[in-house]
């Protein structure tokens, strides 16, 4: 069966969604990131999905749902390369992932989760 | 007596000179021609050209089908000349007269060929209204579709004019939105606005609307949207240009805006920018 893979990079998680997502796959992605944190306890998830072109609500809703997630485990979760196609069909969709920070690529996305965990040693 | 179309056929090759003469007399007396528009050397020359295109194309063909090949060259003039027409401003009905205005002319010379033969003059007029009218009825289809074209083609410039997207520094652009918002030009704006992001790496997107005229709840939701999808590319936008009315009006329908920096002026969402670029990414300005 297929799987998403989960790397991780030091205290951060880095997940590339390189398939097209299908129901399936988005559940046992909730199901194992929300294991890896707590086991690698990790302080921020980056999602690449720069290779999804598709997306529909209920995929839309899951990565809410997997930063939702993310933030009561206490990690900060990065969504990156969010296609200029996808972004408008999430907007159409009533879906602009409130409370999901978003980067332009893998680059600024970590970036911004090291930002936070300088901010936060200070 | 003759056949039908006989005498329409010969006073067309052999009369054409007067004919000319009375047809640009009847079109500058009448309404049709604009001397404003339009020199009467240039009606001139065109009416002399329509006469003899007509005669060739009656002398060997079919005087009721303005279709067929005969008529190719006598269509293909007409077409050129309304075409022009429609540029210069002329009216659809102006453009038509300058056909219809060839009856006059021709049934005062049918009434002098035929003399008292009532029956024959009938017939002979009742032919040649119905080819004039033809010929009138295309010059005024090919106006309204060269008028159409014209008009697709000013949308077309419209829709490429309003809707540039300017980097304004390393990692900032500016969005500056001419005109009213509706779905479809969101759907430009939204497109264009986000594809510059992908190909500059921008962070910071000001979207000014000082040339939007109004902003009702649709223009808002519409401004908003594009807003909510560049933020989901990793970009900032900050709304400038909002002038008194405008946020009189955006207060009375009670659009929220309050998830998005506002600024009065483009200058001061530039300042702001630039102080947000710098705070937050000083590695990328460095680096580049």
């Amino acid at each position: 069966m297929e799987k998403i893979p989960i790397l991780k990079m030091g205290r951060f998680l880095l997940v590339t969604v390189q398939v097209d997502m299908h129901d399936q796959l988005a559940l046992q992605l909730q199901d194992d990131l929300t294991a890896r944190i707590v086991a690698a306890r990790a302080r921020g998830v980056l999602i690449d999905i720069s290779s999804l072109e598709v997306v529909d609500s209920f995929i839309g809703r899951m990565i809410s749902n997997i930063a939702a997630m993310a933030k009561v485990l206490d990690a900060e979760t990065v969504v990156v390369g969010i296609q200029p196609a996808v972004a408008i069909t999430l907007v159409e969709l009533g879906l602009s992932l409130e409370g999901v920070r978003t980067a332009l690529n893998v680059d600024r996305g970590m970036a911004l989760l090291q930002e936070r965990l300088a901010d936060e040693q200070r | 007596m003759p056949a039908a179309g006989q005498t329409l056929r010969k006073i067309l090759a052999q009369n054409q000179k007067e004919l000319l003469a009375d047809w640009v007399q009847a079109q500058s007396s009448g309404t049709s021609l604009r001397a404003d528009l339009m020199k009467e050397a240039e009606l001139r020359e065109q009416s002399r050209e329509f006469l003899a295109l007509m005669q060739a194309a009656t002398d060997s063909g079919s005087l009721t089908q303005i279709d067929g090949s005969h008529w190719s060259a006598a269509r293909e003039f007409l077409a050129r000349v309304s075409r022009s027409r429609a540029q210069q401003g002329f009216s659809p009905s102006e453009t038509a007269t300058f056909v219809f205005s060839l009856k006059q002319p021709l049934f005062t010379r049918l009434r002098g060929e035929f003399g008292q033969d009532a029956q024959g003059l009938a017939e002979e007029v009742w032919l040649t209204t119905e080819l004039i009218d033809r010929l009138g009825l295309f010059t005024a289809e090919t106006f309204v579709k060269s008028r159409e074209e014209i008009i697709q083609r000013q949308q077309r410039e419209m829709m490429e004019l309003s809707t540039p997207v300017v980097q304004l520094w390393e990692n900032i652009l500016a969005l500056p939105v001419i005109g009213t918002l509706d779905s479809e030009r969101t759907q430009v704006v939204m497109e264009s606005l986000l594809q510059k992001i992908v190909d500059t790496g921008a962070a910071i997107a000001i979207i000014d609307i000082t040339g939007v005229p109004t902003v009702d709840t649709l223009v808002a939701q519409h401004l908003l949207k594009t807003v909510a999808a560049a933020r989901l590319m990793g970009a900032d936008c900050i709304i400038s240009g909002i002038r008194p009315q405008i946020a009189q009006t955006i207060v009375h329908l009670g659009v929220n805006l309050s998830e998005v920096t506002t600024k009065a002026s483009l200058a001061d969402a530039f300042s702001v920018a630039l102080k947000r670029t710098q705070a937050k990414l000083p590695q990328q300005l460095g680096a580049a």
